[in-house]
């Protein structure tokens, strides 16, 4: 089993440095055949394994090589393989084998994208194809560790390439700009991430999960000081600083501001990093690290409030955007909310279920999004659509699945996860649950509000784009379609997983609680009485009717009434302009922090690198250097007898040196 | 019989002989058959050395002499140094019309001075090798007679050397005197069982001694004589002086201080300490205000014997076989900057100034290249030899514990890396003053590339650092 | 030695040391005092190894070991070379400057 394992992320790698390193020689057949194979593969054999482990029971976890040993601590690479890595394997080399083939479609013309000539665009198709695999890997790597050390090369391993793909137009400026943020908001969250390692092995002593965990308890009453005489529990500490590094893949608020903006990378890599597989890599790691997070209620509380306000509050962005795929990374950033909410309120089921089902409703919404953009000649405004329907059947009916998952239409998976996830908030324990309960709530109304206004501002109404592009509308080619009726199926049955994975003992022994009497897991599991029990009951509760009145208001407002959304846009302009400058949040960092950070920079560049290394300690030790050498050569008089003085000088030192010496040690005895 | 063990040090003498006679003899235009026969002589030598090649210590002429490791390898790396200074000074002497004999029968008399001194047994043998090596050296320097600037520098080479001779010897009489012999092996059993640190007369001969090595070694305060000497010297013979003696000194720094006095190592730690620290610090900040190339070689030369004898310092193993590994990376490299020295030269002047070196990417790209590696090598930039020798005497530094000492030599390397980076600037990014084009012969040219290439070799490859451990491990 | 050295006075180790050292130190002396003729700095390097001869043979006497003697022949040797050395230089030096005033050689400095 072991070399399947291994087998896994290198295939994917493999075929990223065929494409990467030998593109040219390849051309752009070569490049994606070699890509989907070594995914394609991956995938297949992430399906074994899931059923290897999941249904035979073959949890696996072991160090394969030895990269270094200093003083003890062992720097391994190692597959710790059971039900939720499992999980995750299939999603990940599932999307991703999608988005694979969706690319053939999407970057057929990428040559356009660049401007003519340029040195950059050349290869660009096989390029993109290789930072996919090598994203593939990446994420493999991170979900498959089984120590800190590993993780913490996928995490950063992953941001490289989400880096490198957000800015993959690299000729564009807002492109630039783009992959600038992500990247910097990222390290603040890697700091975060890294501390919290640090505090880990610093107190556990070992970056191997299964240590740590075994440990934790042991380390529960810890305490450490930070700050002056006040005490902090060390797993707090340890877990707010590691959610710091989930806040930041995970765009979290306030690190949530790199997400929409990473919207100017190509389409496939918006479905398959920034919905679907990477930004998820903070909720599986803190869903991993349940164990320890289950001792601490403050981290929990901090996880669940963060989570309630970026799922109500990104979801009111949403609504006001213009952009298709922005639209969908509001919705995505909310989504995210929705699962960290859930870990906090300690359903890591429920949130890693969330995860599974939002990766696949998500993709399939990018892509759609991302068909309809090929169609509109990659016009982005959905006030420039309309009326899409009968031109995209398919694109339309496969959104149509998409969205109702999302917004948790009874029956498709979104409802499933999500119907769980509010319950669970509800039931839960966690300091404030109440707060987030509510927040959850209405953001189950606003998720479905912009969906569907989404949804019928595409492919409703008017059609309200220009002749040429009217005249070139068709369905996009297979390659396309096919993705999307492969992502549709998921998205619509993989809800009904919901006993085996959430309720059920999926997860015991890999997640804190599961299998535990007394716990939030099991609670929920006296509550349920089978799936079709579930969707009746989902039918009367409080979110259907909400997310029903979503869509009802969306409707009415986009598709009947027009004037209405004007007439608030006129009246409540506050609103509206607090909104479309997202809570001013990228103002405030723009000036805060990197007007801040030039100005702190300009200052210590005047008064630090001009003034006090370049004129005192540069220029300043130069220039004595350069006195102490003129003196030097003055002394180098020419006098025969002066350099015999210095000789003489010299004997005598030596010899005063020995005289004192050897008084002084005779004085002592 | 044990004068086998001698029979390098006997046929070089003998060839020296015969060479000087033949020399007598022979028309001017005949003159490079003397040329010849020293390179045979040398090669011969060589040859005889390499076949001595021993594993065990042995003694000869009644412990006069001794044979091991260290001596074998001391003596080759001299022979093949001074085989490179003829071969590289030829088109030099010829330029100047002092294409003599003299020059080859007197580098073969200090040859043969150098010899002794690393086979030295005996503090007799010690003063007679190094009186044999000044004598020559002082003559060598006096060599291009019509020179004001080649006599001045001799006379004051000649008045320091006797003086520094004289302190050396009077520390020797007072070491014989209170050991009762001038054989080492009884001085270190002397040594053994004195309290150093108590016992002033052994501290005063002891000062007396370093006085005369730290001479020698030209570290300051008793360095002044090494600018004015590099400077007037005929350059061939200012690499001669900058190159084998330094390995010579170096053995008897070894002979005397380790072999004799092992055990007074505490004492002479801490004499060697101020050189060393004033050398680095003397040598690198001076170099830094010259203006004349020579005198700069002259003024780094003062800080890497710093180096060397910071090896000393270690007291250790490693220490030593790392003092030695810079005593013979650094004469190979110093060989190389001169070489390029006599390069640039042409009949009506000595290339000795710095903007001489201006612009030498462009009349010579393949020197100017060479002289890069020479200079970054002396600077301590990886992954050249000097890079590595530094590595190897700090490594050994610090183990013994003198962190600070480490630190100094690190700043003044840096300080150091300016002068040698400004020579490679002039080289690459300014214009040349003299435009003439520069030819040297075949010989010169390879030989110069072998010189590079060992700069290069000699760091990456471990083996020159090993031999050196397994020499200075086999003579203790 | 003892016995004998209270009836009349012998000549002692000490007293040759002192006798030597005191050479030595004019010898020194001269050569970095002396600011006129080349000849005098000459003539002190000859002190300075006959100032060593006297302790040489000083320690070879008391200590009845015959190395010490034998090693003041090759320093005269030595001497006597390299007196024939320097006078050589000196020569040549004086042709080429025509002078042997030590403060007038100081052409390298810096």
């Amino acid at each position: 089993m072991e070399s399947i394992y291994l087998a896994i992320p290198l295939a994917p790698l493999l075929g990223a440095i065929i494409a990467g390193l030998f593109g040219s020689k390849i051309g752009r057949k070569g490049a994606h055949i070699v890509t989907i194979l070594g995914v394609g593969i991956a995938c297949l054999l992430s399906f074994y394994v899931l059923k290897h482990i999941a249904f035979d029971g073959n949890a696996f976890n072991g160090n394969v090589y030895t990269w270094a040993a200093i003083d003890g601590l062992a720097f391994n690479v190692g597959f710790l393989i059971d039900n939720l890595t499992a999980m995750m394997m299939v999603v990940v080399t599932f999307v991703s084998l999608m988005v694979h083939i969706y690319t053939i479609g999407y970057m057929e013309h990428d040559e356009d994208n660049w401007p003519k000539g340029s040195l950059v665009g050349r290869h660009s198709y096989q390029r993109f194809f290789s930072y996919i695999s090598l994203f593939t890997f990446s994420m493999l790597i991170l979900v498959m560790s089984n120590n800190f050390m590993q993780l913490f090369f996928g995490w950063e391993a992953v941001g490289l390439v989400s880096y490198l793909l957000i800015g993959f137009w690299s000729t564009r400026e807002t492109a630039i700009f783009a992959n600038m943020k992500a990247f910097l908001v990222n390290r603040v969250g890697d700091f975060g991430f890294l501390l919290g390692i640090a505090t880990v092995l610093m107190y556990f002593g070992s970056m191997d999960y299964a240590e740590v965990f075994a440990k934790a308890p042991e380390v529960e009453g810890v305490t450490m000081s930070i700050f002056g005489a006040e005490e902090w529990s060390v797993i707090t500490v340890a877990c707010l600083l590691l959610f710091v590094g989930a806040m930041g893949k995970s765009a979290q608020v306030p690190l949530h501001v790199w997400l929409p903006d990473s919207m100017e990378g190509p389409t496939p890599i918006s479905a398959l990093i920034h919905a679907a597989t990477m930004v998820t890599a903070g909720i599986f790691m803190v869903a991993r690290m349940s164990p320890l997070f289950e001792l601490s209620t403050t981290a929990l509380s901090v996880v669940l409030l963060v989570g309630a306000v970026t799922a109500l509050f990104m979801g009111f962005i949403g609504i006001i955007q213009h952009d298709i795929k922005r639209v969908v990374a509001y919705s995505t950033l909310s989504q995210l909310g929705y699962m960290t909410v859930a870990l906090g309120a300690s359903a890591y089921g429920a949130a890693v279920f969330h995860l599974m089902t939002h990766a696949f409703f998500k993709a399939l919404l990018f892509l759609a999004a991302g068909s309809v953009i090929i169609a509109m000649h990659h016009e982005q405004d959905m006030r420039k659509m309309g009326g899409l329907k009968k031109y995209m059947p398919i694109t339309y009916w496969t959104s149509l699945v998409g969205s109702l998952a999302l917004i948790g239409f009874p029956g498709f998976s979104g409802f499933f996860s999500k119907d769980l996830i509010i319950e669970a908030v509800h039931a839960s324990s966690t300091p404030h649950a109440q707060i987030a309960y509510w927040m959850v709530l209405i953001g189950v109304f606003v998720t479905a509000f912009y969906s569907f206004r989404m949804f019928f501002l595409v492919f409703h109404g008017k059609e309200r784009m220009d002749d040429h592009t009217r005249e070139h509308l068709h369905e996009s080619p297979w390659v396309v379609t096919v993705p999307l009726i492969a992502l549709a199926i998921p998205a619509v049955i993989s809800g009904y997983l919901l006993y085996p994975m959430v309720v059920g003992d999926f997860f015991k022994n890999v997640i804190a609680g599961v299998g535990t009497e007394g716990s939030l897991a099991t609670e929920m599991k006296d509550h349920y009485h089978g799936i079709f029990a579930f969707i009746a009951h989902g039918l009367m509760s409080l979110p259907f009717w909400l997310a029903i009145s979503g869509v009802g208001s969306a409707w009415f407002i986009y598709m009947r009434k027009p004037e209405i959304a004007s007439w608030f846009y006129k009246h409540f302009r506050w609103l509206h302009t607090l909104l479309d400058n997202k809570y001013y949040l990228d103002a405030f960092n723009q000036r805060v922090f990197a007007g801040g950070a030039i100005a702190l920079g300009k200052g210590l560049w005047a008064a630090g690198d001009r003034c006090l290394i370049d004129g005192c300690m540069v220029n300043g030790s130069a220039w004595i250097v350069k006195k102490f050498s003129a003196w030097s050569r003055y002394l180098q008089t020419g006098f025969m007898y002066h350099y015999a003085f210095s000789m003489i000088i010299g004997l005598l030192g030596l010899i005063s040196w020995v005289i004192y010496k050897t008084n002084v040690l005779g004085i002592s005895g | 019989m044990s004068f086998s063990l001698a029979t390098p040090e006997i046929f070089l003498l003998s060839a020296t002989c015969f060479i000087l006679l033949l020399d007598v003899f022979l028309k001017d235009k005949f003159r490079s058959i003397g040329y010849w026969a020293s390179l045979l002589a040398l090669g011969v030598t060589l040859v005889l050395t390499y076949q001595s090649w021993t594993e065990a210590k042995a003694l000869a002429f009644n412990g006069m002499f001794v044979h091991d490791t260290l001596s074998v390898v001391l003596k080759m790396a001299v022979l093949s140094i001074v085989t490179a200074i003829f071969v590289y000074s030829k088109p030099y002497l010829i330029d100047r019309k002092i294409f003599k004999g003299e020059f080859y029968s007197i580098s073969l008399f200090a040859t043969l001075g150098m010899m002794v001194m690393i086979s030295a047994n005996t503090l007799l043998m010690l003063y007679m090798g190094l009186e044999l090596l000044s004598l020559s050296m002082y003559a060598l320097v006096a060599f291009n007679r019509d020179n004001g600037r080649c006599t001045e520098a001799a006379m004051k080479y000649f008045v320091l050397g006797a003086i520094a001779s004289g302190m050396l010897l009077y520390g020797m009489s007072l070491l014989y005197g209170l050991s009762g012999s001038i054989e080492l092996s009884s001085i270190a059993e002397y040594v053994a069982n004195q309290k150093i640190m108590s016992s002033v007369a052994l501290l005063f001969a002891l000062t007396f001694i370093i006085v005369g090595l730290g001479f020698k070694f030209g570290v300051a305060p008793f360095h002044m004589w090494v600018p004015d000497v590099y400077q007037g010297a005929p350059t061939p013979v200012t690499m001669m002086l900058a190159s084998a003696p330094k390995i010579a000194v170096f053995a008897m720094t070894m002979r005397l201080l380790v072999g004799g006095m092992e055990f007074g190592s505490e004492g002479w730690q801490q004499m060697l300490i101020p050189l060393i620290v004033m050398s680095m610090v003397i040598g690198n900040i001076a170099a830094i205000a010259q203006t004349n190339l020579k005198r700069m070689l002259a003024y780094s030369t003062i800080s890497h014997m710093g180096f060397v004898l910071l090896g000393f310092v270690s007291a250790s193993e490693g220490g030593y076989s790392a003092a030695m590994y810079y005593a013979i990376t650094y004469a190979i490299t110093a060989l190389g900057g001169f070489a390029i020295l006599i390069a640039l030269s042409h009949e009506d002047g000595d290339a000795e100034e710095l903007d001489d070196l201006r612009g030498l990417s462009r009349r010579h790209p393949w020197y100017a290249f060479m002289m890069m590696l020479f200079l970054f090598s002396m600077a301590g930039v990886p992954p050249l030899v000097g890079f590595f020798a530094k590595l190897y005497i700090l490594q050994a530094v610090v183990s013994a514990g003198f962190v600070w000492l480490a630190v100094i030599a690190v700043l003044m390397s840096v300080v150091g890396a300016f002068y040698y980076l400004r020579a490679i600037k002039l080289m690459y990014f300014d214009k040349p003053i003299d435009e003439r084009s520069i030819s040297m012969s075949i010989s010169f040219n390879a030989l110069l590339s072998v010189n590079g290439l060992l700069v290069v070799a000699l760091g990456l490859t471990p083996s020159l650092m090993a031999l050196c451990l397994i020499a200075i491990k086999q003579s203790i | 030695m003892q016995r004998r050295g209270r009836v009349h006075k012998m000549v002692q180790l000490s007293d040759f040391l002192v006798v030597s050292a005191l050479l030595f130190a004019i010898s020194i002396a001269g050569i970095f005092l002396n600011r006129k003729n080349m000849i005098i700095i000459l003539m002190s390097i000859e002190l300075m190894l006959l100032a060593v001869n006297i302790n040489f043979i000083a320690f070879s006497h008391f200590s009845g070991d015959m190395a010490g003697q034998v090693f003041v022949f090759f320093i005269l040797t030595v001497a006597a070379a390299e007196a024939a050395i320097g006078l050589a230089i000196l020569m040549v030096l004086f042709r080429n400057r025509g002078t042997i005033n030590v403060q007038e050689i100081d052409e390298m400095k810096g």
